[in-house]
């Protein structure tokens, strides 16, 4: 199908899995032993988003450089969107039984649904500007970055900062998101009830093919003349400016597209752990996705969504087995990642296949510019 | 022309580059004092000084990196280059040249020289932009100027010094420069790699104009053009390589050091 093995595995990977898990999850009898138990769906759903985020750091961190440590900040945000839509689409059924007012604005005696909340009573409203707020909030920040030149540890410090003025911001209960608690207590999604076994695996079957989607576009991109430029600008960016290239039109243009792919991994979150709050802005998930992404391999996009899982599947594991332990497993992690395996888990394996050679190529460079920046 | 549009030409009206009272100082110390320039079209030009006389300033000054305190850079009929940034300068067909090579390592000899072809630098156009004929035939003619044919698919940061100093005045040249600045093209190179140097430079200016900053005499002496001194930022004699090595001020500031 692809002339690259990478690609076809990566692929086959997502859907076939996703195919696999949800046939053995709805068709198999509950006491069965290839019964796979509805937490496991939900999961597997879980990881598929963080793969999605994890994509869209790659795409701008290891093809254009721009180390991001805020993007969590456009995933939550994509999740929130989505939260307003569940949220409306509660109606009557809520504690405080008002059909327009969702509870927490009940509760803190608001009257009136504030201008920002109109709309997301409609799916076909809220599902968009699950990627357009992102996009707007990307474009805005990367207008003036970009175009002020910041680049670099001042880039990543900011947006580190963007994205803990977010969740501070998000706690008040006065911006009308629920404040601390955010938003829970979902019902249903265009209909459907969330509390459901077939519904989980619909939407983790969706989350595999929206990853799938994102991941051929995110490879067409970066395997387009833009992709290449892109490439150029993060090795030598004064360079393209005498070639006659505005390098910050290209990070803009791959920056926003990032923000709406880590939007809509956020949407799709949301009605599957089926809460948001404030602290998905939180600057701890941002650095943890960039170390997926490190883990994975940067600049190989197949890495990223490869570390985003195998990273959760970890911490899944020993959240639950030494809970105490996992910030220093993945502090660990990530040194010994950048220490012996400079271009990540695909990087083993590009190294001995000679198909993935030219492959390997940019994701050496990647390798290196990132330990650069690690250690300058 | 006709006799009135000759007339009509100001002072800068036949130069292709006229450099006109240029001052940058950088916390008081003056790189460029007053410099001023005029470099015909289709010239050669070589450039000369001791350190810190301002040779690097000079190109930065036109390609647009660092803007003059007072002066004008006056590029073609009416162009006044300090107006304009780094990418506008470069698309108006002003190449430049770095001392080190500065190639884009992973990606390929032909990437590398597809990216510089003269063209759209759009974003909207590069997501899209294929391949053309024109574009595949120029890019073979510039493999065969650079002598990097066989080498077309390997990494840039495969090749060897000199080969990425070739490399990089063959995107130079995809750029379809109207002026060429090169910045000591063959620091480091062999003798044999500097004698090609020197062919290859004087081929493109069969076609281009060239302003070629070099410390290396000899160099300067095989390319026997023009040759302008600097010295503290300012012009202290312009004239033949001969000329230049006899005159005695000259003497004095650089080349009897």
């Amino acid at each position: 199908m692809f002339r690259d093995k990478l690609t076809t595995i990566t692929l086959g990977c997502i859907l076939g899995g996703a195919l696999l898990l949800a046939a053995l999850n709805l068709l198999t009898p509950g006491a069965s032993a290839a019964h796979v138990p509805g937490f496991v769906i939900s999961l597997v759903g879980k990881y598929l988003c963080y793969a999605i985020l994890a994509l869209a750091i790659d795409l701008v961190w290891g093809y254009a450089g721009i180390l991001t440590l805020g993007h969590g900040a456009f995933f939550a945000l994509g999740g929130y969107c989505m939260g307003m839509y569940l949220m409306r689409e509660i109606g009557a059924r809520g504690v405080y039984a008002n059909p327009i007012l969702p509870d927490f604005m009940v509760f803190i005696g608001w009257k009136e649904l504030p201008w920002y909340w109109q709309g997301f009573n409609h799916f076909w409203f809220a599902l968009p500007m699950t990627m357009l707020v992102p996009a707007l909030l990307a474009f805005g920040f990367g207008w003036f970055a970009f175009r002020s030149r910041v680049s670099g540890v001042y880039l990543s410090i900011i947006t580190q900062a963007l994205t803990y003025a977010l969740m501070l911001a998000f706690f008040r209960n006065d911006m009308g998101f629920g404040g601390n608690n955010g938003m829970t207590d979902f019902k249903d999604i265009v209909g459907i009830p969330l509390n459901s076994e077939a519904t989980s695996a619909g939407l983790m079957l969706i989350s595999a093919v929206v990853l799938a989607a994102a991941f051929l576009l995110a490879r067409a991109m970066t395997r387009s003349r833009f992709g290449k430029v892109l490439i150029a600008v993060r090795d030598a960016e004064s360079r393209t400016r005498f070639l006659g290239y505005r390098p910050e039109s290209y990070k803009l243009v791959v920056w926003v597209l990032s923000a709406m792919i880590a939007g809509i991994g956020g949407a799709l979150y949301v009605p599957q752990v089926g809460i948001i709050n404030p602290s998905e802005f939180a600057p701890g998930n941002s650095i943890e996705a960039v170390i997926w992404v490190a883990v994975g391999g940067r600049g190989t996009l197949a890495g990223a969504i490869l570390g985003a899982v195998l990273v959760n599947l970890g911490k899944t594991w020993l959240t639950s087995a030494l809970p105490e332990v996992w910030l220093f497993a993945i502090g660990g992690l990530f040194i010994l990642v950048t220490l012996l395996l400079p271009r990540g888990i695909i990087g083993l394996f590009a190294a001995r296949s000679t198909t993935a050679g030219a492959e390997a190529e940019p994701g050496a460079a990647a390798a290196k510019s990132a330990a650069r920046e690690i250690a300058g | 022309m006709s006799d009135a549009a000759q007339a009509g030409s100001t002072l800068s009206g036949n130069s292709l580059l006229y450099l006109d009272g240029v001052t940058v100082s950088f916390d008081g110390f003056k790189a460029l004092n007053e410099l001023s320039l005029v470099l015909e079209p289709g010239e050669m030009r070589a450039v000369i000084g001791p350190n810190g006389a301002g040779k690097t300033t000079m190109m930065d000054v036109i390609t647009g990196r660092t803007r003059p305190d007072t002066g004008r850079v006056v590029f073609g009929d009416n162009v006044d280059l300090t107006r304009l940034d780094e990418p506008a300068i470069a698309r108006l067909g002003i190449g430049r040249k770095f001392q080190r090579p500065t190639v884009f390592e992973p990606l390929s000899v032909h990437d590398n020289l597809l990216l510089s072809l003269a063209g759209d630098r759009n974003p909207r156009f590069a997501l899209w932009a294929k391949e053309t004929p024109a574009e595949r035939v120029r890019l073979d003619e510039l493999l065969a100027t650079i002598r990097l044919v066989d080498d077309r698919d390997r990494p840039a940061a495969d090749l060897s010094h000199g080969q990425k100093q070739w490399l990089e005045i063959g995107m130079l040249l995809a750029q379809e420069p109207h002026l060429l600045l090169v910045d000591e093209p063959v620091a480091g190179m062999s003798d044999a790699e500097t004698e090609e140097t020197a062919d290859l430079l004087r081929e493109i200016n069969k076609t281009r104009s060239v302003v070629v900053v070099e410390h290396d005499m000899a160099f300067v002496r095989a390319l026997g053009v023009k040759v302008t001194v600097l010295h503290e930022g300012a012009v202290l004699a312009e004239g033949s390589i001969d000329a230049i090595q006899n005159d005695p001020r000259v003497i004095e500031v650089y080349l009897g050091r």
